[in-house]
């Protein structure tokens, strides 16, 4: 009982404060029956990672505060994807909450239907605290979880910036600034590569599809835009050429043999081994990167923006959310463990852990919580990457093959292919499956 | 009741000279489970697949009938074509490779001497470990820069290679692994042809002065082939349809390089869902096992017609 009692009030004197500072004009005295669906069982699917183990890890907290009993289930990335479409089409999904990868599954959840709205939920005093508002979360946030009808059918979880990681011995060793724009980088890459060493410049995706996240980051640069007004696809057009081109010189003068069958995984090898100089990936890395037992580079890392192209210095940005299935028969419950899933408490949890970084203001910008992150440099990159986010990937539905076309012409590139001649290809495989798929 | 039913056979067959159009009835009924079964998880799967081959069916989206539109798309898709040679070219070595390998190690574990049964067990391993385990090893020892192979190739002064990082040898490096772990099946299956052999021709090459190679080539090859053609056969439908090991590996890639026809017809069906495409994927895919292991078993019929022949 001890422990019920504190619990909710940490969180509720957590959420007064936030909510007495935030505009929203809900009646400041109102507050949440947390009880109310006491004795309510949910059943949630989780992507394997650390948000998952996050809410896992802590889901008595939630138990405790509510009454609501939590089935909760963690599924690797890509197979959690695939089950929760195939439990979705079925019309009856076994579970009540779902998490899902916005960059991959916004438009596809949308236009099938599949989640329920959250937008009255959030309006209801009774169920929402009064510091969870949709101005606390980032841009990026409410474009991922808003549909066209502003409807908020998600919450935004967690966001994934790219970040440049860079090796600082190496970096002094050979005298070399660090880059502020992406010819710098290419100049720097190439004095800190000496192959006899076994040290190079560069590392980064190369692997087909999943290159396409660190593609995007110089495409956007370059002032690339995925879709034109009419919703056609733009990845052939000369901004995404000078960023192949870009691409290409980093990856095959620059960077590790046998980098084109690379994705984070063996990056990270090679980066946390010593072997390479810079390493552009999702901003959730600093864990192993400083990690005794993992890493050779512990303490040697510095973190910092990814550089500016000639037209514009953008992060590619992707995320997660968590949403409530629109066949629950727990509405209102499953929204209630959505809200504690994005709590400032859970939040915090999750950035001083170098999981994930909270899509809300409130809790980034929190002096005490940001006192909790080890790395300062990583969260000041965090900070600053989230000034300048931008969405890394088109929100269509076909997403899963635009990565695999546009992102198999980027590997053969590296093999000496023509970047014009590649994109143009793979453009012309897939304006037919885009077209088939947002005009059904 | 029971009286009744004891009765019955025993008077069938005095009455079933006249009625013989009765008698299917009484036994039709037991083979109408054995049908259930068959329909619901053999025809029924299948008559479904190429249901949904003519429809546009994508999870999330109405489904709309298209006719044989999904198998036109296929004959213009750059992708699907070439899954197609890929599997080809992986099938033909990984076939061949543990077929000659694995011949070569039963004639040497047929020989007797010291150790020869700690070593065939140790030599069938590969055999017992699970795909996707041994996937994750070689993909450590492929590694460029930090695997075990190109650290030995270096000790005898052979630049490091890339291996499945690279477009052009990433199928024979696949194959590497799927030799590795399968001559041993072709080993045992060699081994128990190679015991069944009669010693006599053996005994008369000797004392006609063959050769080694003599003998393997004009008495052991022919008397082992009927079993050379089962392990082929295996072989040939196991690498076909061969996923885990490619898919654990390389994913298809780089690019497409490695992507056989099973890998993009999982994408199609599991990444993009697009049911429909994926299902006219399938069935043409069937086809070809179809028509590969009819190639395969017309081969050994002719064979053993010639053995006859040659016998006679």
């Amino acid at each position: 009982m001890v422990d019920t009692r504190i619990s909710r009030r940490t969180l509720l004197t957590g959420t007064a404060a936030a909510g007495a500072l935030s505009l929203t004009g809900l009646p400041a005295r109102a507050e949440v029956n947390w009880k109310k669906y006491a004795g309510t069982k949910l059943e949630v699917i989780l992507a394997k990672g650390p948000r998952g183990d996050n809410l896992q890890k802590n889901i008595k907290e939630f138990t405790d505060l509510t009454g609501i009993q939590v089935e909760a289930e963690q599924i690797p990335e890509q197979q959690q994807r695939q089950k929760v479409v195939i439990e979705f089409t079925s019309g009856r999904p076994s579970f009540d909450v779902v998490h899902l990868s916005y960059h991959v599954q916004k438009r596809q959840f949308e236009k099938a239907g599949w989640l329920a709205d959250m937008t009255p939920f959030m309006k209801d005093p009774n169920l929402t605290a009064p510091d969870l508002v949709e101005s606390d979360f980032s841009a990026a946030g409410l474009q991922y979880a808003k549909n066209d009808k502003g409807q908020m059918l998600s919450l935004p979880w967690s966001v994934d910036y790219f970040i440049l990681y860079y090796n600082k011995e190496l970096f002094e060793k050979k005298g070399v600034a660090v880059p502020k724009t992406l010819d710098e980088m290419v100049a720097a890459a190439e004095k800190l590569t000496d192959p006899k060493e076994g040290i190079y410049g560069f590392v980064g995706r190369g692997l087909r599809n999943a290159n396409m996240a660190m593609w995007s980051n110089f495409f956007l640069d370059y002032g690339g835009e995925f879709l034109d007004a009419k919703g056609n696809i733009l990845t052939d057009g000369p901004e995404a050429i000078a960023a192949t081109k870009l691409y290409q010189t980093l990856l095959t003068k620059t960077a590790p043999p046998g980098v084109a069958g690379f994705n984070w995984m063996e990056s990270m090898a090679s980066f946390t081994q010593g072997r390479s100089a810079m390493w552009i990936d999702g901003v959730g890395w600093a864990p192993p990167l400083e990690d005794p037992a993992a890493s050779r580079v512990v303490g040697k890392v510095g973190y910092t923006v990814v550089p500016a192209g000639p037209k514009g210095q953008y992060s590619s940005t992707y995320g997660d959310g968590i949403g409530i299935a629109a066949a629950s028969k727990n509405k209102e419950a499953a929204y209630l463990l959505c809200q504690w899933a994005v709590s400032k408490q859970q939040g915090a949890r999750l950035l001083q852990a170098g999981g994930g970084v909270p899509f809300r203001n409130s809790i980034l910008g929190d002096p005490e919580v940001q006192k909790g992150v080890k790395t300062k440099e990583w969260l000041q990159s965090v900070i600053e990457s989230g000034k300048i986010s931008k969405l890394g990937l088109p929100v269509v539905i076909p997403v899963a093959e635009f990565r695999d076309i546009v992102g198999a012409a980027l590997t053969a590139t590296l093999s000496g292919a023509d970047p014009a001649a590649e994109l143009k290809k793979a453009n012309d495989q897939y304006r037919p499956i885009l077209e088939r798929s947002e005009k059904t | 009741m029971s009286v009744l039913t004891q009765s019955t056979p025993a008077a069938a067959p005095s009455d079933a000279a006249p009625e013989k159009e009765l008698r299917p009835p009484s036994y039709w009924p037991f083979v109408v489970p054995a049908l259930v079964v068959v329909l619901a998880i053999i025809i029924f799967p299948w008559v479904f697949t190429i249901w949904m081959s003519l429809n546009e069916w994508k999870v999330g989206s109405p489904t709309t009938f298209v006719g044989l539109s999904n198998y036109q798309r296929l004959t213009s898709d750059p992708r699907f074509l070439e899954a197609v040679v890929h599997t080809i070219v992986y099938t033909v070595l990984s076939v061949l490779l543990p077929l000659v390998l694995g011949t070569f190690a039963a004639v040497v574990f047929h020989q007797k001497f010291p150790g020869r049964g700690f070593l065939r067990g140790v030599f069938i391993m590969p055999m017992m470990a699970t795909p996707v385990a041994i996937a994750l090893v070689w993909t450590m020892m492929f590694h460029p820069q930090l695997g075990v192979l190109n650290y030995l190739l270096s000790l005898i002064g052979i630049p490091a290679q890339l291996w499945v990082f690279h477009p052009a040898t990433v199928i024979p490096s696949l194959v590497l692994v799927e030799t590795w772990q399968w001559t041993p099946l072709v080993m045992l299956i060699v081994l128990g042809g190679l015991a069944a052999i009669p010693t006599e021709p053996y005994e008369s090459a000797q004392i006609d002065g063959a050769n080694l190679w003599q003998v393997f080539r004009f008495i052991t090859l022919p008397l082992i082939m009927p079993f050379l053609f089962i392990a082929g056969m295996i072989r040939m439908i196991d690498a076909v349809k061969s996923f885990d090991i490619i898919f654990a590996i390389t994913q298809g890639g780089p690019g497409s390089a490695s992507e056989t026809i099973n890998i993009y017809l999982y994408s199609v069906a599991f990444t993009y869902y697009d049911l429909g495409y994926g299902s006219a994927i399938a069935v043409v895919f069937f086809l070809l096992i179809v028509l590969l292991a009819a190639v395969m078993l017309y081969a050994r019929q002719r064979m053993v017609w010639t053995e006859i022949a040659s016998d006679a």
